[in-house]
């Protein structure tokens, strides 16, 4: 059976396979996302950035000869002085004598770890509290509309909380150490992550596919996982992508304020920052490299958040 | 409120769907509107019966009151909507949730926007015969083809893979057809399903619903502002103005002795072919949002030119006016059987 089949798209170059015409148009919200964001400088430059920081963490052991938050040549730190950048040491020693191009290179380790797990941690907990009242709230009814109230007020007053003072009390409860600040900045973010889902599952609730689904008797709950769930996830998920940043400044600012791992001389920014804090005078590179680290990984995140955010805003297309 | 009972349109048996006195208020801060008000019409076995109107008439909200989608926060449902004998409006939701689909199943009229555009095709009819059908997989992922390849798609296994995205307009509203089709359902309630289509399409569709409700006895209500689609498909007809029925009547007759004014002046606007070159199209004067209350007046009568003072002051009732024909009107055109009526 033969049907004219009115193209929607315009020519199709290739004549075979569905068609992809060449501008938005009968376009997959993804392939017309990843278009616009391979024209934006501002991701290549944080891509760049990100996959410079992912290798240098994973391929640490093999860019530096020596180990981590050792203290092979403490002795040649004295009181006054802390020796500078030679052809052994790149960029000098550190106040506890360790290398300091070794640190830097574990300190990103630590950093991509600890950021990524905490904000896995808060996207997850986050996302599941959201996907639960997004849910109970598109539903509506009585109980529906109870589940979504309780949630959200739940997560408001979470967002009450000062994220620094949710951090530095879940800290003192759960004792100094990265699981720590993991787990507090984690629990920082859930708020965020919930109530984005939320907003965003409630918007889709008004859709005619959700109308359409209704009226062929499909369970509510099918609806709202296969429905309502897929059709929301987008801006949650660029949301993470901006969160890693802060998380990546807040690991850091946590150990400043000294709730990590009670180990002085380890390999993370925050730490380096403050053991540098002595010698300022003597060597400000103690402090300004470990900072100029940190700020360029967030600001990597930033631009490639940013970027994909621009780009899946039906606003900014063209 | 009294009953008006329909006289004369009522068939022996007990019709599929019958709706008696519908009334949707809506709520809002300031004011109520009352979108739908006394709509009783009656959908028999096998038989397709349309619903027209121009936008803002209440068609639509009057299919959603049947298949109970309208929010239920603000909004005020009374009267009766009787499907095989059960009244839908008294019915609790679980019950309802459950005759939805196997047994009234609904085609929306933007194909762009009534399929999940994250989801392919396959997924989405799939879903609704796992719902409503103990099937194994593989049985259903025949009948997922088969279902499309009777709403005419060609290449129906590629197809089923594709998102909505990757389909056409009149693709995508025949896989929304196929998809309501999945349920089996007794009754197939379509509202403007072929709107957004090329006329070309839209003949294909129509052949598709006509057919597909033929081969197996279901019913057809059709929501449409297209006379011409009606006089291709339907046997019933009611005409609807600012939420209420107007005119009722089998379509034979309807189009041949038109009695409402509005009705009158509904057929005048559509373009035939064998009125001679030249000769403009007779509009109906005025606008949709010219519209006074039922409670006070007759609605249409600020674009009426038969309207009087009785029109502009009385509200009129729908009245039987010849054999399974009800219309509402004080002047209707060329009464087609002689009414012991003033005037």
């Amino acid at each position: 059976m033969s049907l004219p089949v009115p193209s929607v798209t315009g020519a199709d170059p290739v004549g075979a396979g569905p068609p992809t015409g060449p501008e938005e148009a009968g376009v997959s919200l993804g392939r017309a996302t990843w278009r616009r964001l391979r024209r934006t400088p501002t991701a290549w430059v944080g891509a760049a950035i990100i996959v410079l920081f992912v290798l240098v963490a994973v391929a640490a052991p093999v860019l530096t000869p020596y180990a981590p938050a050792s203290t092979r040549w403490a002795g040649e730190v004295s009181t006054t002085s802390v020796p500078g950048p030679s052809a052994e040491h790149w960029l000098g020693l550190d106040r506890y004598g360790a290398d300091m191009a070794t640190q830097l290179l574990y300190g990103a380790r630590t950093s991509l770890l600890y950021g990524v797990v905490s904000t896995l941690i808060g996207l997850l907990a986050g996302a599941a509290l959201g996907a639960l009242a997004g849910g109970a709230g598109a539903v509506g009814g009585r109980i529906g509309s109870w589940v979504d109230a309780t949630i959200t007020r739940l997560v408001d007053v979470m967002l009450a909380v000062p994220s620094l003072l949710l951090a530095v009390s879940i800290a003192a409860v759960l004792g100094k150490s990265g699981t720590a600040i993991v787990v507090a900045i984690g629990a920082a973010q859930v708020p965020v992550f919930a109530r984005l889902l939320r907003s965003s599952m409630l918007a889709q609730a008004g859709a005619d596919y959700v109308l359409a689904a209704n009226a062929l008797g499909l369970r509510r709950s099918r609806i709202v996982m296969s429905h309502l769930l897929p059709n929301s996830v987008g801006p949650t998920i660029v949301q993470a992508t901006l969160n890693l940043a802060t998380a990546i400044i807040e690991v850091a600012a946590l150990s400043y304020l000294g709730l990590g791992t009670p180990e002085v001389a380890s390999a993370e920014w925050g730490r380096m920052l403050v053991a540098a804090q002595e010698r300022f005078e003597q060597a400000p590179r103690l402090a300004l490299l470990p900072g100029v680290a940190i700020a360029v990984t967030a600001l990597g995140f930033t631009l490639l958040g940013e970027a994909l955010r621009e780009a899946l805003d039906p606003r900014s297309r063209r | 409120m009294t009953p008006t009972a329909p006289t004369s349109a009522v068939p022996a048996e007990e019709p599929l769907l019958s709706v008696r006195d519908l009334r949707v208020r809506f709520h809002s801060r300031d004011h109520d509107v009352v979108a739908v008000d006394e709509v009783s019409l009656d959908v028999p076995a096998g038989r397709n019966v349309a619903l027209v109107g121009e936008s803002g008439s209440g068609k639509s909200v009057t299919s959603l009151a049947i298949m109970g989608l309208l929010p239920r926060r603000g909004v005020e449902v009374s009267g009766e909507v009787r499907y095989r004998g059960q009244d839908l409006l008294t019915t609790g939701e679980r019950r309802r949730e459950a005759l939805r689909g196997p047994e009234i199943a609904m085609v929306f009229q933007d194909p762009m926007t009534s399929l999940n555009p994250v989801v392919t095709v396959g997924v989405q009819l799939d879903e609704v015969l796992r719902r409503h059908f103990d099937l194994s997989r593989r049985e259903r992922r025949e009948r997922c083809a088969d279902l499309l390849a009777r709403v005419g798609i060609p290449d129906p296994v590629r197809r089923l893979k594709e998102y909505p995205h990757q389909l056409s307009g009149g693709m995508r509203q025949r896989v929304l057809i196929a998809i309501a089709l999945a349920c089996e359902p007794r009754l197939l309630i379509a509202d403007e399903p072929t709107t957004a289509l090329d006329v070309t399409i839209q003949a294909q569709v129509l052949d598709v619903l006509a057919g597909l409700v033929a081969d197996s006895d279901a019913a057809l209500l059709l929501i449409t502002h297209d006379l011409g689609v009606v006089a291709g498909v339907c046997d019933e007809v009611n005409v609807m103005y600012a939420g209420r029925i107007v005119e009722s009547a089998p379509r034979r007759p309807l189009f041949a002795t038109p009695a409402h004014p509005y009705t009158v002046g509904l057929l005048g606007s559509i373009p035939r072919l064998d009125t001679p070159r030249g000769t403009p199209l007779v509009p109906i004067p005025g606008s949709p949002t010219q519209t006074r209350a039922w409670t006070e007046a007759c609605a249409f009568s600020p674009r009426c030119s038969r309207a009087d003072d009785t029109c502009r002051s009385t509200p009129p009732h729908l009245e039987p006016g010849g054999p399974e024909r009800r219309r509402r009107c004080f002047h209707p055109v060329d009464p087609p059987a002689p009414l012991p009526k003033e005037l």
